[in-house]
């Protein structure tokens, strides 16, 4: 078959070659500058899409397919970031900064969606981008800034786990309102996919266990075959119910625990990366850079909105914890960063009729508050504790 | 011993933290990955912690060791501390020795050497004042105080 694919494959591997060479090197200068690589491929993702400087030949539909897989490992390894104890640790605990979170975040976003004359589907997907904070870009900041010990801390990681657990209610309502027919068939679907979702959940936090202990046993290839087919598989058959394949395969990520969870993070991880890049850069790839920049206003000012409300939502959940005035701050300034999540939530909508809009703000939103998030968060150092 | 509070980081592990008798307290995050910090808290902003130590899982045992924390070591200095003149000995059990499959009490070691068997370590696993039906496995490492003369007999019953 290799020898037959002839000159297409030949212009195809030097082509996507490049490409990961070049994204390769904006890693090397993201980790060189401590910053998170995704505003780095969303720039690269608009060099070479169309109206770029280097638009590719490589068929999209190929690119399209690797970037959707890409979706998968990223919400599978997202679920998987916590145990089961974790969660149902948040479930219980979580309730009220996770509320304030969405109350202050969502809205916002939602309010500006509107307001850009989108319909209401469309407005729902902006309020979920602008909603969740980038759990990667946290954790990052806060072991770089040596932060892990401060007591807001622990506040902080529980926010994320709280975000996880209604990114799992908010997907699946997502996902049927694009899928948008009748009012009753989307109540429906809702219906469906929130039932599933509970009864995963459910089980993922009771047999879990069990899952686990039958994975432990292989090797690390049977394992990672396994959790990469799990995914796959789960993730279909949810697209298939219309549910939409990221919830699936975050599902999945839940439902594993104990050490294979370790084992499948650290067997995913490196695949996740490779498929991850490609989704980014695939995502703004579909982006006219003349929207991108049409898009800076409306993504600054909802960058700024979008920065109080972290702050808001961080002062809440760590005065809970009895934190003084600037632990408070502090925890508000790191959650500010978006990153992967809201980039997956605008990917839902790119079929919509404000898809193409939708796009454009969300790339702006995330690429300022992941650059401006982790400066942010680096600033509140210097605020004077009055305790 | 100061009382231990643990308070779980999701996504990073476990932080233990403790007040020293100085009055200054001491946290240490305990990453999933094995890695630990240990960090000390600002006197002005009781909330962040300010130096921190990073430590590989190794790092931790070595700092562990000098700090005379295994319980093994820690058992042994006490004893050397109150008996002077005693020894301490770690004997291994090979897998051809006699005494693999009796007990300590088959053995009669204290009654026939005067050297105390003070803990067994099998595979890394520790156990501190094993009782007399305990039985010997090749491997078995034990450890075991006396006097020299007493420690070397115990070591020719333990290997034949």
């Amino acid at each position: 078959m290799l020898a037959t694919a002839g000159p297409e494959a030949a212009r195809a591997f030097i082509e996507i070659g490049a490409v990961a060479l070049v994204l390769a090197a904006l890693a090397g200068v993201a980790g060189r500058l401590g910053v998170t690589t995704i505003p780095f491929y969303l720039l690269a993702g608009l060099a070479v899409g169309k109206g770029g400087v280097a638009p590719l030949d490589v068929s999209a539909d190929f690119i399209g397919l690797v970037a959707e897989i890409g979706v998968l490992l990223l919400l599978f390894t997202l679920g998987l970031e916590y145990t089961a104890d974790e969660l149902r640790h948040g479930l219980r605990t979580g309730l009220v900064p996770g509320a304030t979170d969405a109350a202050v975040n969502f809205t916002p976003g939602f309010l500006a969606g509107l307001l850009l004359g989108w319909d209401v589907t469309a407005a729902v997907l902006l309020g979920g981008v602008c909603w969740v904070s980038s759990s990667g870009i946290v954790a990052k900041v806060l072991s770089d800034l040596g932060r892990l010990a401060n007591r807001e801390t622990p506040s902080i990681l529980n926010l994320l786990v709280s975000e996880d657990l209604a990114m799992a209610v908010y997907l699946p309502i997502a996902a049927a309102l694009v899928a948008g027919r009748g009012v009753g068939e989307t109540v429906t679907t809702v219906a469906v996919a929130l039932g599933a979702v509970t009864v995963i959940l459910v089980g993922a936090l009771r047999f879990g266990g069990q899952l686990s202990a039958l994975l432990q046993r292989g090797s690390d290839e049977a394992l990672l075959l396994t959790v990469f087919g799990l995914t796959l598989l789960v993730g279909g058959l949810a697209q298939e119910l219309e549910v939409s394949a990221a919830i699936g395969a975050f599902l999945v990520g839940l439902a594993l625990s104990g050490p294979v969870q370790a084992r499948a993070a650290n067997l995913v991880g490196p695949l996740r990366d490779l498929f991850a890049a490609v989704f980014f850069l695939f995502f703004s790839f579909q982006i006219r850079p003349g929207d991108l920049f049409g898009a800076l206003a409306p993504g600054a000012a909802l960058a700024v909105v979008a920065a109080v409300g972290k702050l808001l939502t961080g002062w809440v959940a760590a005065g809970r914890a009895g934190v003084g005035r600037a632990g408070r701050l502090r925890a508000g300034g790191v959650l500010i960063a978006r990153g992967e999540f809201s980039i997956v939530i605008a990917s839902l909508g790119a079929g919509l009729a404000d898809g193409q809009d939708l796009g454009a703000v969300a790339a702006a939103f995330v690429l300022l508050t992941a650059i401006a998030g982790p400066l942010a968060a680096r600033a509140m150092d210097s605020i004077p504790s009055t305790r | 011993m100061p009382e231990v509070s643990e308070t779980p980081l999701p996504g990073v592990g476990v932080r233990h933290e403790f007040v020293t008798a100085d009055g200054e307290r001491v946290a240490v995050v305990t990453h999933r990955t094995g890695r630990r910090e240990i960090a000390t808290y600002d006197r002005a902003d009781r909330d962040a912690c300010t130096t921190v130590l990073h430590l590989s899982p190794d790092d931790t045992r070595t700092l562990a060791e000098l700090l005379g924390a295994s319980p093994v070591s820690e058992a042994v200095s006490a004893v050397q501390q109150r008996l002077e003149g005693l020894a301490i000995d770690w004997v291994t059990v090979p897998t051809g020795s006699r005494c693999v499959g009796t007990t300590i009490a088959d053995g009669a070691f204290r009654t026939r050497t005067g050297a105390s068997i003070v803990a067994v370590v099998r595979g890394g696993v520790t156990l501190p004042a094993p009782g007399p039906d305990h039985g010997f496995e090749a491997g078995d490492v034990v450890v075991a105080v006396g006097t020299t003369e007493g420690l070397a007999q115990l070591r020719d019953l333990l290997v034949s």
